[in-house]
Parts: C-alpha cells; structure tokens; sequence
C-alpha cells in the first residue's frame, strides 16, 4: 500500500478504511525491507505497537491521528534513546519529550523511529555517525549514494515512502539540502518559530527544527503543528501560527521573484541552472515578475558560518564530559584524565574537528579577528535579505550545487564537504525561512532541488510559491 | 594565522580532547585549510557594523520566581556513569 | 593610622580589591525553576537545565534582575539600561554545562561607591567597579570517598551577583569594614541573607604590595573566603609573605591561591595552574537585558531606609557618634530593634546611647548564652525600652535592672509588672536607707574605727554590706552619699 499525503491516509481512517494497527503494520513491513539504507538508528515494532494502542483510543478530530512520522535523532524523546547519532550519548534515554515532538505526539502522530544524521548534525551527508551511513533510497544496487546531511535520515525514511513526515533540524542546510538529494520536500522555519527546547544543541543562533513530507501540503500541515511558542527557550517567537494548509494560494500573479546573481557560480553544472531557469521561467508564466537582485556578501557566507557554527558547538558540546550522562571512559586516572577520554572516545572526528576550530577561534586574542568579525559579516549578510527583501516577495535559488554523490566521495577535504551547503548558509545566518522542492532531475535521473526563501515570519507565501510550483510536476 | 603543533595541543586541552600524535597531525593541517580559507573575510569592511548576535525577533523571556521544576534526584541522576549515595561521582580532584 | 608596614628593608603599602559574591535572594534559580534552599538532600533540587541535559536552555527569572537593580541602587551605581549574558567556558565537575552563564563586557550595573567609617570618626570612600549576575555552581566533595568526588548540584544555577571593587583598600581592617558594609546594605536591600556560613556571601581577595609611590606590584588572588575573621587573617598572612618574597630579591608570580584555615597559611590552587581561557562569548541562548527608565523607578520605590541614611538619621536625631552609629546600623536586625524601642517611647531618644549599651551588653549576652539570634528574642523592644525607662527615672537601679532583665527573658513579663511582684523597686527613702546604714555602723564598729583612721577603701565595704542589708535596692548614690556623711559625723 502507497499512502501519498497526510490527508489521503486521514481520511481513509476517518472513513473506517484502515485501521492505526494497519497503518502500523504497513510501515512496519516497509521499514524492515529497506533495512539496508541504514535510515534508522532506532526502530522497535513494540514501542510502535504501544503507541497505537493509546492512539487507536483519541479522538478523530486530532490531525495528525496515526499518521506515521520518524523524528530525526536529535530529539529528544521519552520513549526511545536519543543518541545525536554519537558514541558519547549511546544509551541515553532522556526522561523528557522535546517541544516539537510533543506537539506532534498531541495530535496523535505515530512515530517510527529515529533516524540516522551526521553527528550532532555536524555534516552533509550522513557520514558522519557513529551508527554507519545512510544510503540514499534512490542509488542504484552496488553505488551508494549520499543521501545529504545532516537529516539524510528523515530525508531518506521520506523518500523510502517509511513515513508521512520526518522531522530534521537545520542549521546551515541541514534540512534542505538532503531533500533536495533525495528528491522530497523539507522546509526550514524562520529561526524561532519551533522551539529549540529539548533538541540537542549544535550551533544556537543557527539550529532551527523543521519537517521533511512527500508534498507540499503535507509540509503545511505539520510544520503548523510544530510550531508555537514556548516558554522555556527563551530563543522561541511569541506569533501566531497561521493554519498554512488552509491558507494555500497558488496565485502568483504580481508576487516579486528575486533572483540573485550571487547565486550563479562558477563550477555549478549546466542541469543545475537549467532547472533553476526552468523555474524562473514557471513563476513567470503563473504570473510572478522576476527581479534580478543583488546579496553581495554571498560569497562570504560560508566562511562566516564555519567561524560561528564551531564556536557556538565548542561550548553546547562542553556539557558531553561523562558525569551527568552518556559515555564515560574507564580507567581514569584523574578528572581531566576522565574528561579528554571520554571526549576523544565518544566524538568522531568532524566533531572533534569543529570543536577544536571553534574553541580556537573564541580564545584569547583570537575572538576579535575571527568571532567577532563573523558576526559583523553576518550582519552584512541579513542586511542583504532585508534589502532584497523589499525589491521582492521570495527569492528562488538553487538548493544544492549537485545532486547525491557517492557516499564517500568527498571524505578527505572538510572544506570541499563544507561547499555542499553554499546555497543554504545564506539563509540560515539571515534566520529567514526556506523549502527546497524536487524540481527535475539531472541525466543519471537523480532529483535536483530548487529553494524558496523569503523574509521573517512569511512561510505562507513560501508555501504558496512551492505549491504552485509543485503543480509543474503532477 | 596558522598554528602549529603546540598550539593545537594547547586548543586540544582547552577542550578537554586528547590528540594522539597522528590525530594532532591530520586536524592541524584541516584547520590551517580552513583558516587560510576563512581569511577572505578580511576582505570585508566591517568599520561602523555592529555584530549581529540573535537573529530573533523577540524581547528577552522573563519568567516569575516559582519552584516549578520538581525533578526527582532520582531522575536527575538516572542516565550517570556512576552516581553514589546520592551523588554524581567523578575521579577524584586533589584541590 | 599609617597604612604602611616596615619591612626589613623597606616601607610598603598594601594594595586590596574584593571580588564578593553575594547569592540574591530568589525562590528560584536565575536560569531555572528549581528551588535555592539551602542544606537539602544532595540533587533534590537540581532541574533538567541546572543538570545540563542535551537540549535545556535557560529562562532569566525577573525577579534576580530586580534584586540586582536595588543592589545597584544601593551601591549607588550606574544602573546599565542594556546588558549581555555571557557564557565563560571552563571544565569541573560542578559544573555540568561545561560553561557558566556570567557577563563580561555589558554587566547590568557599573560604577558606584560604598564608604566605610573608622572608629576614630573618619570616613573612606571605597569605589565599585561593577556588578553583575552569574550562576553559582554545584559543590564537590572532596573528602567523601577515598577515590571519588562527590557531586551535588542543588547549588548549581543559584543566582549570585559578583560586587567587584576598585583596588582602593589599604588593609585588612578596610576590608573588614568594605564588606560589612556591603553585608549590611544586602540585607537592609533584603537581595540577600548575607549567611557566610552558608555561603551566601563570599569573597575573593586580590592582594599585591608595593613600595609607596610605585606602580601596582603583581596581584595575588585568594579565593573563597566566606567569614570577615578569615578574610583578615588571610590579608594578614599574605601581604608578609608577598614583603618577604620581594625583600628577599624575589618576585611574585600571579597565582590564585587558597587559605588553609587551620594552618593560617595561603597556597597556590592546583587546579589554576595552568592559565584559563574562558574564551567569553555572548550566550546565544539568551537576548540582550534591557530595563527602561520605568522599571527601574519602581524598583527605586521599593528600596527602605539603606544603612547610611539610617546612620545620619542615628547621628542627627539620636546624638550617636558617626562610629557607634555606623557599628549600630551595620546590622539591620539590631539597628530595627533598637529603632523599635526608641519608637516605643520618644522619651528613650535622650537616653539613646544607654538603649544601645542595654542592647549590645546585656542583651546580647543573654540571646548568645542561649544562641538567639536579635530577631527571635523573647524580651521585646517596648519591653527593653521600659526597663530603661525605668533606670533612667530611678525607679530601679541599673543593678536590679540586670536581674530583672534575665526575669523578662524567662518570662517575657513587661519589667513593671516583675518590679511590683518580686518587690525590686529601688528605694530611695532616706529614713530607710539610713537605717540600713546605721545598722551596718552598728555591727561593724571596729571598721568605723580603721576607716576614719585613713582607711578610705573600706568604704566600698559599708556600701557593699549596706546595699546587701537593703537586699540591693537602695539607690546607690542616695547610699554613698549617707555613708560618707554618716561616717564624716562620727569624726
């Protein structure tokens, strides 16, 4: 059985047509054939079972009432481990629920499982966890491919068609770009829309949760329910969420598309513009005006996120020494003896890697030249958006400069891996909201993304946009 | 700015990561990559601008003065390596 | 007083700053919602965040700004309308986050001063540098288990502000007096209990020394004194040993030190050898603080009479030396005792020094013999204030009025009602006083006889045997007086 959509399945099961045990039982047998792909780090039958025995039981009126959902394994979660796809938090089973999770819990999801990711979301292609790799549910028998990082997981349980809705978190990328390699949608919220309370921190000013869903609307649906304000993060915006799903308009006719010249680089294939023109050219036709636009620090956007990002990780990461929780080496012979090995055993190596770029960069004599300028860059960099911002509506982009590669192609240079994300940094260093949609596909048949970006707050006319656009391929 | 072997071991111990000699090696040479490559933001002019810190729209949370987290120290003390008598235990720390 | 010490050598002078760091009185923690009792079981009050789970994240509690504002105010400082939360990176076991969220650069309160007064009637003014607000960390313990520390994290995220001073004191009796003084204030502000034994006020000393006229020397810093006895002795003990060092030809190396209190002798810390990095940087968990003009003219609506006010108001109203005012305000429990008796009765402010003495001898004796604090003492200000009343009307004399004070611990009787029923009233007849004497003359004659033969002393033994006789309640100067005239008549 294929469920294609959130509300297909809900009626079906408003409609007495299945049961949640049958759902339960359908994704159950899809997730063990596709046990290859590495996609989740956590899945148990029974722990599934005993959901829907308490959903089976709730009101029809609830949403997300047994729609199959996988959480990415930075949430934390009460029911299953949470291990942010590292040694150090192996067998940590947290006693609470993270805020999102918990919003989808409240309107009757089912989760799978929790899926695999770079650790601590440090990486593009789900390489990086202590758990083994993810395989891309699109590579052909004997070439793995990459399925994106660092929510390759959820991506890949989205597009192995193992769930309804996966979330992931984005912090440079993280969510757009594996759905753009795996050829799904995945949206990234303004920052502050969902909370970060409960999800295991990376880089504060950057993380942000969102979802990973086969459509458009999808997405809509449970991004609504994610998001809400919460007073234990004190990051988290005080707006009212808007029911985007209800609210889709895919009349363009007049809406400002902004396209950025800074985004045309050297070295990026031919297919990959050839889509992004595609697009431009679709947008047109519905109506949009295009505007060529202009974010002049575009380019300095990477190197901005990779002084930031490993800064703020080198002291989130700080709380992993082995005493309240997690892995503890053996064998120490003093406090600090316990604390360098527990570390150097339960990180791997891009951790380890960022840690040490970003307790350099913060330390005396260092801060001003490169933390401390970061920042004024990225002021740069937003000011950018908001300028543009008032030329245009959205801004459409490229999600990725290539489709899924070779699982383990670029291993060796950290920074040609840092590349993956030139397209999707930008935004996340502004705060602003961004989806990437599947929109052709390049001549091995691998799905190529388009992004859509616009201001603070505005992912109803993101939604809008994405959903048109969506039409161009049904 | 470059560093070197020192520097890295010293980097390494501020963050309570220990580097065998191999590691010390290969993670020196990755992160004078990245610094030569995190150099063109020289290239900006960032006189008059000021750091942009949070990029969240709202006003610092205050909360009231309540006990409202009652947590268990058994709770609080489940997921520990080695908890005793009620307490987190560590190697000890000869002050 | 010079503030000079002879060397052998040479002359110094001793430089001292006091970081102290005060716990604000709150409910809750300043980053969490858990409870800040002190003396609980061990991690009974430590919460996901104070334990630094994966994904906690930190919430300020309003009410640890407030209290910090009223210190501010009460230091007379600059209150900073913007402030940033900072995050100081560090590793130890009590410390679960593996930071602490302090403020470096933008703290919540700048420049300000406190003065201190000397026994002599002068004053000194001792600046502040800052203040601002941090979380205090867990507690080890070191001496629990033979290869283990313990852990407790119930203190872990308590709110604390950090007082910092000018290096402006010049000894260990400054600073004695520098922190009492920001003691008192703290408590009159009611921001914190100002317990060192609990440590809710600590402080670390930097101390250097220096030739007079010369730039600052190198500082030492000895951390963690928590009682004014040990701050002085520790002053004391490490400015001869830096004279020392120096006199020798030797220098000083910075060091962060401990003072071992049984053996009076500071020690550099192990754990600080190495020098630390905090690498500050804003807590990107957390926004700017911003507190505007209105906030903080309610919160100046909220401050009570602070130490030195009431110490003028001792000075101008009671006729109290500056010195013994300022000793008196220095603690709000007492000072509010003594405001109540004088309140009880506007007739006792001509007697004030009296109501003092009464308060800080004889009071004090019997509330420590039976380790009362002021607050909890069973003999009431009004009560006090009439047993006074009634020395200074000779009623009784101050003699009795000590036994009548212990009767009024006992019993928490108004001091008339014990005079009336134990018949103490002093007597002042003196056709019952002379008959007393007369008597004493009577059965002593050989005494009469030594006595005006030149033995002046004995006429402590008359008094002594005549008061006995009047079972101690003739009134001692109408007594004197008959003796000496009494015995004059017989020469």
């Amino acid at each position: 059985m294929e469920f294609q959509s959130i509300s297909q399945l809900k009626l079906l099961l408003d409609d007495n047509k299945i049961s949640v045990k049958e759902i339960a039982q359908t994704y159950i047998k899809k997730i063990k054939e596709k046990k290859d792909l590495n996609i989740f780090i956590y899945f148990n039958e029974d722990k599934i079972y005993d959901q829907v025995k308490l959903i089976e039981k709730i009101s029809n009126d609830n949403s997300l009432k047994g729609i199959p959902i996988a959480v990415k394994d930075l949430f934390c979660t009460k029911n299953m481990p949470t291990t942010a796809g590292s040694k150090i938090l192996e067998n940590f089973n947290p006693t609470y629920e993270s805020f999102v999770t918990q919003k989808l819990i409240n309107q009757g999801s089912m989760f799978v499982g929790k899926t695999n990711l770079d650790e601590f979301a440090m990486g593009s292609a789900t390489n990086t966890s202590y758990f083994g790799d993810t395989i891309n549910p699109l590579s052909n028998e004997g070439s793995p491919l990459a399925p994106g990082g660092s929510s390759g997981g959820s991506a890949a349980a989205v597009a192995a068609d193992l769930c309804l809705g996966a979330t992931g978190t984005d912090t440079g990328g993280s969510i757009r770009q594996p759905a753009s390699f795996c050829g799904v949608v995945g949206i990234k919220p303004t920052y502050g829309i969902c909370s970060r309370w409960g999800i295991a921190a990376f880089a504060s000013s950057l993380d942000q949760a969102g979802i990973f869903s086969k459509n458009v609307t999808d997405a809509s649906i449970l991004l609504k329910e994610m998001a809400g304000h919460d007073l234990r993060d004190s990051t988290s915006s005080n707006v009212k969420i808007p029911n985007f799903s209800e609210n889709l308009n895919i009349d363009l006719k007049g809406k400002k598309i902004g396209i950025p010249k800074e985004y045309t680089i050297d070295g990026i294939s031919d297919e990959i513009n050839e889509v992004w023109e595609q697009a431009i050219k679709s947008l047109e036709q519905k109506g949009a005006i295009i505007e060529h636009i202009s974010l002049p620090h575009t380019k300095y956007a990477l190197p901005t996120y990779y002084i930031i990002a490993p800064a703020e990780a080198s002291s989130n990461l700080a709380r992993y020494d082995g005493v309240k929780y997690g892995h503890r080496a053996e064998n120490a012979k003093s406090l600090d003896d316990m604390y360098e090995l527990t570390r150097s055993e339960g990180f791997g190596k891009e951790v380890k890697r960022r840690i040490l770029i970003g307790t350099y960069v913060l330390s005396a004599g260092y801060y001003d030249a490169y933390y401390l300028k970061a920042q004024k860059v990225r002021k740069l960099i937003a000011d950018d958006f908001v300028k543009a911002f008032k030329e245009c509506d959205l801004i459409l982009t490229p999600t990725a400069p290539s489709a899924a590669f070779p699982l383990n192609e670029k291993q060796d240079d950290p920074i040609k891996m840092y590349l993956n994300d030139v397209f999707t940094v930008p935004a996340s260093l502004a705060g602003i909201p961004g989806i990437s949609i599947p929109y052709g596909k390049d001549k091995n048949g691998l799905p190529l993304g388009i992004q859509l970006l616009s201001k603070h707050f505005n992912e109803q006319e993101i939604f809008n946009a994405a959903f048109a656009l969506e039409k161009d391929y049904e | 700015m470059k560093l070197n072997t020192n520097t890295i071991n010293k980097i390494a111990k501020l963050a309570r990561i220990r580097l065998s000699e191999k590691e010390a090696d290969e993670f020196l040479k990755d992160i004078n990559s990245i610094l030569d490559w995190v150099e063109q933001l020289n290239e900006v002019n960032t006189d008059n601008v000021e750091p942009l810190t949070n990029i969240s729209s709202s006003a610092l949370t205050k909360r009231r003065d309540e006990n409202q987290d009652i947590n268990s120290s058994d709770e609080i003390l489940q997921n520990s390596p080695d908890k005793l008598e009620g307490y987190f235990a560590v190697p000890k720390v000869v002050e | 007083m010079s503030n000079l010490i002879k060397g052998k050598h040479h002359d110094w002078e001793t430089v001292i700053g006091l970081e102290i760091h005060a716990q604000v009185k709150s409910n809750s923690k300043l980053f969490s919602s858990s409870s800040t009792t002190f003396g609980s079981n061990p991690n009974s009050q430590v919460s996901l965040v104070d334990a630094a789970m994966p994904g906690m994240l930190p919430v300020i509690n309003k009410y640890c700004i407030e209290q910090a504002v009223k210190t501010g105010v009460g230091l007379n400082a600059k209150i900073n309308k913007y402030s940033i939360f900072d995050r100081k990176n560090y590793f130890y076991a009590d410390l679960p986050q593996g930071y602490q969220i302090s403020q470096y650069k933008y703290p919540i309160i700048g420049e300000g001063k406190v003065t201190i007064d000397f026994k002599d009637g002068s004053s000194k003014e001792i600046r502040i540098v800052r203040l601002h607000l941090e979380q205090d960390a867990g507690k080890s313990l070191h001496d629990q288990n033979p290869t283990k520390t313990y852990v407790d994290l119930n203190r872990s995220g308590v709110a604390l502000m950090e007082i910092v001073s000018e290096p402006d004191l010049r000894n260990a009796d400054e600073a004695g007096l520098y922190i009492s003084k920001i003691r008192s204030i703290l408590m009159y502000l009611d921001t914190c209990d100002g317990n060192m034994q609990e440590g809710s006020l600590r402080a670390d000393v930097n101390i250097s020394v220096r030739k007079p006229g010369d730039e600052y020397g190198t500082r030492c810093e000895i951390k963690n004194l928590n009682s004014i006895k040990f701050i002085k002795q520790a002053i004391n003990y490490e400015v001869k040993r830096q004279i020392e060092v120096l006199e020798e030809g030797g220098s000083i190396e910075q060091n962060t030190l401990l003072f071992n209190t049984s053996t009076g002798k500071t020690k550099p810390m192990r754990s600080k050898e190495e020098a630390h990095d905090y690498r500050y940087f804003p807590d990107p968990d957390l926004l700017p603080l911003e507190i505007d003009q209105e906030e903080i003219d309610n919160i100046k609506k909220l401050i009570p009479e602070l130490p030195d006010e009431r110490k003028k108001r001792y000075v101008d109203e009671y006729n109290l030396s500056n010195y013994d005012a300022s000793v008196l305000t220095s603690d709000k429990a007492i000072s509010d005792y003594f405001d109540s008796v004088i309140k009880s009765d506007f007739s006792l402010k001509a007697s004030s020094k009296i109501v003092v003495n009464w308060i800080t001898s004889e009071l004090f004796s019997i509330l420590n013999e039976n380790n009362l604090e002021i607050i909890n003492s069973p003999i009431k200000p009004k009560d006090l204030g009439k047993l006074v009343k009634l020395i200074n009307e000779d009623i009784i004399s101050g003699k009795i009025a000590k036994e009548v004070l212990i009767e009024m611990f006992n019993t928490t009787s108004d001091p008339q009602i014990i005079i009336d029923k134990k018949g103490l009233k002093q007597v002042t007849n003196t056709d019952e006083i002379e008959a007393f004497v007369d008597e004493v003359i009577e059965e002593n004659k050989k005494m009469v006889e030594q006595y005006l033969s030149g033995k002046d002393k004995l006429l402590g033994f008359f008094v002594g045997q005549s008061m006995k006789k009047s079972k101690g309640k003739a009134n001692p100067q109408i007594l004197n007086e008959i003796i000496k005239k009494k015995l004059s008549k017989k020469n």
